[in-house]
């Protein structure tokens, strides 16, 4: 057995043949033409079969992924039709009588080397639109058939790298994962892959030899294994045979709203850890992101993560989710998170200790490059904000001041963002006692559990010896987040809960009867969750 | 002939996408129009030229139409540019 590791796009397992899709290296002949008319009319006709299926394409797109991920060949369409493109190839044709397919080809990489020449990266992904479309009329005009592979079971398609158009021309019944090469997290194929639900592993050193082998692709790990041994096999299938159970129970309640027998509704969202998470939670149907944990941007490097870096992680979450609400907790560090260029002294008591928004306000820097970053990304989508840790409305009121300066500075260096509705965790007892005043001041408070029993009784939840006596559903546990619900409201502040017993079912009914708003789970539970919620009556006692 | 500055505040800028919206807009009127960056025309109609021009956020360009009708084209591309970019 064979292991090499990749970075992972998105989660689930595969086991199958593995197929090497390899981009035919298309050399494309010089030939005299002696009618270079006959020539440009053969060449025309391409163009229109390639505006076709690209029509035929942008349908099958509409369908499967969205309005926003089609319009890639809308604009593949328009660039066919683009009259400097099209006068560039029939002049080559007439003047130089050359077949067509050398003049696209000519032409194409004329035209993607004045992309790849410029400076931004978006424009630069312009390049690959280029040659894409310059390919498929070459395909056109050789008279090969659309689908060049011809998959008679499902496989693992090995490649090294897929074009969106590519991504979405296979026959999805019959692809089982994607490994590549090349491509990053935030590619569009890697996007298209997510919506697709197909397991899918980035980065990894192909080599086009394991054609026909036997493979194993793991998106929770990152890991491809070719020629697996008999142990692993039994394990993905049987991790395999949950999923499709997953799969199944998704059928059923995939798009089914999160509403009880007696009609009240409550949202459903996702927690979720790092932006491969997205998918998953897209996949498992979450209305939203209740809880995003920024801390793996800091704990995965060895130097503050950039407003770049942290911006453009928050922007590809924003987008994956696509117009859904994502909440974003700010930095969540200390405890029993560590990060070592933090250089934080040892605690005592480091539960109690130096840690999220006391760090923050303490290292304003922190705090304000990780909030310009997250003002930034809220150009893209429905971002919220929440505050970590919070006892006291001097805290809150000092947050929102630095908020203040933040978008000031975006606003005098023109730089758009949009205004976010911003909240904090209720998670220490103190915050409970005041949350009638916290609410005046926020627009929605969401519940940590863990922490808050944890505060609430006293209890190190580190501590094995107190497993016993560790009650999460303590009274005073259930107590507290009875009064942050009827505080919130009271104020006009939405309320949710996103610790572990967000997911726990035999409470769900009481939580309703508490009138919470919104609940935040891991993306397994969701759909469990919502099974659960269909089936209360708030009616009966 | 008729033309307008404008300032870009769109986050991405006018790449693929929008650049699509921008030609499909002007292929609706008959007068040429044009779209300047820093000294550089390209034809608002051709996409491959507009995507190439390369506009960021917190450019300026200058739009302008000539023809016959000028007058509509102006009004409706100044109202998409405000809503687009």
């Amino acid at each position: 057995m064979q292991k090499l590791e990749g970075k992972k796009v998105f989660d689930g397992v595969a086991f199958g043949r593995v197929a090497y899709y390899g981009k035919k290296e298309r050399k494309v002949k010089r030939s005299h033409i002696e009618n270079a008319g006959n020539e440009i009319v053969r060449f025309e006709a391409a163009m229109e079969r390639a505006i076709a299926e690209l029509g035929e394409l942008y349908e099958k797109a509409l369908k499967e992924v969205g309005e926003a991920n089609a319009a890639i060949f809308e604009i593949h369409q328009m660039m066919l039709q683009d009259d400097d493109f099209l006068d560039a190839i029939k002049n080559m044709i007439q003047e130089q009588c050359v077949n067509a397919e050398f003049a696209v080809a000519t032409t194409g990489d004329n035209f993607s080397e004045m992309f790849a020449a410029m400076e931004d990266e978006y424009m630069k992904a312009r390049a690959a639109d280029v040659k894409d479309i310059s390919e498929r009329l070459i395909r056109v005009l050789s008279g090969e058939e659309k689908q060049s592979m011809d998959m008679e079971e499902p496989v693992i398609i090995m490649a090294e790298d897929l074009a969106p158009s590519e991504t979405v021309q296979l026959d999805k019944s019959k692809v089982l994962a994607f490994v590549t090469r090349l491509g990053s997290t935030n590619s569009h194929t890697a996007i298209l892959a997510r919506t697709m639900n197909i397991p899918a592993i980035i980065g990894v050193a192909i080599n086009p030899e394991w054609d026909g082998k036997m493979a194993v692709v793991d998106g929770t790990n990152g890991c491809f294994y070719i020629d697996p041994t008999e142990e692993m096999i039994a394990d993905i299938k049987a991790r395999k045979a949950k999923q499709e159970e997953q799969k199944k129970m998704l059928l059923e309640l995939k798009g089914k709203e999160n509403v009880t027998l007696d009609g009240k509704h409550v949202n459903v969202y996702a927690n979720i850890g790092n932006i491969g998470d997205a998918g998953a939670a897209l996949q498992n149907d979450a209305g939203g992101i209740g809880l995003f944990r920024s801390e793996f941007l800091y704990l995965e490097k060895d130097h503050y993560p950039t407003e770049e870096e942290q911006f453009l992680a928050y922007k590809a979450v924003a987008e994956t989710m696509a117009g859904k609400k994502v909440i974003i907790r700010t930095l969540d560090i200390g405890a029993d998170k560590q990060v070592d260029y933090f250089e934080l002294e040892k605690e005592e008591n480091p539960a109690m200790g130096y840690r999220a928004i006391r760090i923050c306000l303490d290292r304003v820097e922190i705090f304000k490059t990780q909030l310009r970053a997250l003002f930034r990304a809220s150009a893209y989508g429905n971002i919220s904000i929440m505050y970590p840790m919070i006892i006291s409305l001097n805290e809150v009121l000092k947050i929102k001041q630095i908020v203040e300066e933040v978008k000031a500075e975006l606003k005098e260096q023109g730089l758009a963002f949009k205004e976010v509705e911003q909240g904090i965790m209720i998670e220490t007892p103190a915050a409970v006692m005041i949350s009638e005043i916290l609410a005046k001041e926020v627009d929605f408070f969401s519940i940590g559990t863990n922490d808050l029993t944890q505060y609430t009784l006293a209890i190190d939840r580190q501590n094995p010896k107190l497993d016993n006596i560790y009650d999460s559903h303590h009274e005073a546990v259930l107590r507290m987040i009875e009064m942050t619900i009827q505080n919130g409201h009271k104020e006009g502040a939405w309320v949710g809960i996103c610790g572990e017993l967000a997911a726990d079912r035999t409470l769900t009914k009481r939580f309703l009867q508490m009138g919470v708003d919104e609940l935040s789970v891991s993306p397994t539970f969701i759909l469990g969750l919502r099974k659960t919620i269909r089936e209360c009556d708030l009616r009966e006692a | 002939m008729k033309e307008f500055n404008y300032h870009v505040t769109d986050p991405v800028g006018i790449h693929a996408r929008p650049a699509g919206l921008l030609v499909k807009e002007a292929a609706k009127f008959k007068s040429n129009i044009s779209l300047t960056k820093e000294g550089k025309t390209v034809d608002a109609k051709k996409i491959m030229a507009v995507m190439a021009l390369g506009v960021k956020q917190n450019q300026e360009v200058k739009v302008s139409v000539d023809g016959e009708d000028e007058a509509t084209a102006f009004a409706a591309l100044e109202k998409f540019f405000k809503e687009n970019f």
